[in-house]
């Protein structure tokens, strides 16, 4: 069944130039299995395509239920040389917590998702 | 030695909460006030305005808060740190002598005064020296915007905040500090840390990440459970407690509102960061997969275990330059078809601009209300909504074809789609753009100078 990640984490995101990181922390310490599984540095640059220029890191933080990612080239040029609304990458929790991911049923039950 | 002390957050940024600071010192006890004024760009602003007047180039707002508290912190014995001289240290070290002489307190409060950050006038001796500033992130020369750089500052850690409180300062004010080492170096003063104990330093630099953003991390723009986060009008600014051994307490004063717990604490250590085994300052380079969080309490959650690794040779400098012109300007369009009218709009303004010739680096174009914060990711939208905020932004290198994009919005209005609205401001602000250039710099080029003054 595909899920909308809001259901498995909460988000906090900034910014760094030009870059734009996102902290992802599991809601509960038992989602965070499937985070490290599912919201991978590929699949979250595939969910951003073009709003991302350059690559997508990811770091895990498993003492905090949480991964960092960075995405490079985010910002239209960051600071004051972005013209974008959200040039200090704000949203960007959000936008990535609007990814859907594919468990299958059993696990969906037995997390209580 | 004192057992703990409680290390209180001010501002997490330059226009934050006026009131929180002084709730800080009145509605409950703390040792010392931390505040943050300055972001990346804050320098090149303070910087021009040194130019336009000697006096100028520091947070004024941290002098009329000074002249607000000044009693209190004299009462109760609070010291305070902050780097609000911004490019002018002296200026606002003798603005502050003059808010003490004022309120009466001369010769019973000590001001410490930080400088070195600032490398703008050392730029070319450093250079010719063999000092090379590469961005970090572009890995270009400085040379090649040699003559447009406006700020140059390198960040400062704990060290001469330590040395400014051992010769008994209690207000301190510097110009780059780091927002970590201003919380870092209370613990290394009170409690006889030495620099090479890498694992208190580290934590000590791990509680000034969680407080230096104010609010950030007692509920403020916090995404867990936020309906729920308790009388946000009246919130709380965080406190840090802590004890010799390295660990501490994230906490606020009773009776205010937020929320602190480990979700709330999570988010901000999240908040701005890069690789989280290397968060690397002045002083240490700290390891956030170290860190452990408890709630030990209502609004309060302990932190310890915190790992550290040496420090790094060098200090990142703040590097601004000149870098062009821009200006944004908006109008709003309404149902019924108000995406489509917006998007006509659109066209017709860049058809415009082309035909008159004017050049630019970038245009873009947001439609507020369909795809301005989650882009495509949010779809088209599925109904006929009921308005649009056009957002168009322009940059170029040429100041006169960014202002006369500015004159070309309100047109629209007689001259484009109709029911538009929003144009009550006039015509958008030309602004200059301050591009940022991060570097390193070996430590050992650097002095810093710690002057006490007594006022």
């Amino acid at each position: 069944m595909k899920i909308e990640l809001t259901k498995l984490a909460h988000a906090r995101s900034g910014d760094k130039g030009d870059t734009a990181n996102v902290g992802v922390i599991a809601l509960k310490d038992e989602f965070y299995p499937l985070l490290v599984k599912y919201v991978t540095a590929e699949s979250v640059a595939r969910h951003f395509g073009s709003m991302v220029k350059g690559n997508v890191e990811r770091f895990e933080l498993p003492n905090l239920r949480a991964l960092n990612f960075l995405l490079h080239g985010a910002l239209g040029g960051g600071g004051t040389l972005s013209l974008m609304t959200d040039a200090q990458g704000k949203t960007f929790s959000t936008a990535l917590l609007r990814m859907h991911i594919e468990i299958d049923d059993d696990t969906i039950k037995k997390l209580g998702i | 030695m004192k057992e703990q002390i409680r290390i209180a957050a001010g501002q997490g940024f330059w226009g934050d909460l006026l009131t929180a600071p002084i709730d800080q010192v009145r509605k409950g006890p703390v040792d010392y006030l931390m505040l943050d004024y300055l972001a990346e760009v804050t320098m090149s602003i303070l910087q021009k305005q040194r130019q336009r007047d000697p006096a100028a180039g520091y947070a004024r707002d941290f002098i009329d808060l000074m002249r607000e508290i000044l009693p209190d912190c004299v009462e109760k014995n609070i010291k305070v740190i902050a780097n609000a001289g911004g490019v002018n240290v002296p200026g606002s070290a003798e603005a502050l002598r003059a808010v003490v002489s004022e309120k009466g307190f001369s010769g019973r409060v000590r001001i410490g005064m930080i400088e070195g950050d600032d490398i703008l006038p050392r730029l070319d001796e450093l250079m010719s020296r063999g000092v090379s500033f590469i961005n970090m992130d572009t890995g270009e020369s400085l040379e090649a915007i040699r003559n447009q750089v406006q700020s140059a500052n390198v960040y400062l850690g704990a060290a001469p905040i330590v040395e400014a409180l051992d010769k008994g300062a209690q207000i301190i004010i510097g110009g780059r500090l780091t927002d970590t080492g201003l919380a870092l170096a209370p613990m290394v003063h009170e409690f006889g840390w030495s620099f090479d104990d890498l694992d208190k330093i580290a934590a000590g630099t791990i509680a000034g990440h969680i407080i230096e953003c104010g609010a950030q991390s007692s509920g403020g723009n916090c995404q867990y459970d936020w309906k729920n986060i308790p009388d946000l009008a009246n919130i709380g600014f965080p406190i840090v407690e802590a004890r010799p051994d390295g660990t501490f307490t994230v906490t606020k004063h009773d009776g205010t509102g937020g929320r602190i717990n480990i979700q709330s604490v999570r988010e901000q250590l999240l908040y701005e960061m890069g690789d989280p085994k290397a968060y690397i300052t002045p002083d240490v380079v700290a390891d956030f997969t170290t860190i452990n969080l408890e709630e030990t309490g209502k609004n309060r959650v302990r932190v310890h275990g915190i790992k550290g690794n040496p420090k790094t040779e060098f200090y990142k400098v703040s590097i601004a330059y000149s870098a062009g012109w821009k200006a944004v300007g908006t109008l709003v369009y309404s149902y019924p078809d108000a995406y489509e009218k917006a998007k006509a709009a659109d066209t017709i303004l860049r058809e415009r601009l082309d035909r008159l010739g004017l050049q630019f680096d970038l245009i873009l174009t947001e439609f507020v209300g369909v795809n301005a914060t989650h882009g495509h990711l949010a779809g088209e939208p599925k109904h006929d909504i009921p308005e649009v905020q056009l957002r168009i932004g322009v940059r170029g290198q040429r100041k006169d074809d960014v202002t006369r994009f500015t004159k070309e919005l309100a047109p629209l209005i007689l001259t484009g789609p109709p029911s538009v609205t929003g144009f009550a401001g006039g015509r958008p602000k030309v602004e200059e753009i301050m591009a940022y250039f991060p570097a390193l710099i070996p430590k050992n080029v650097i002095s810093t100078k710690v002057t006490i003054l007594d006022a």
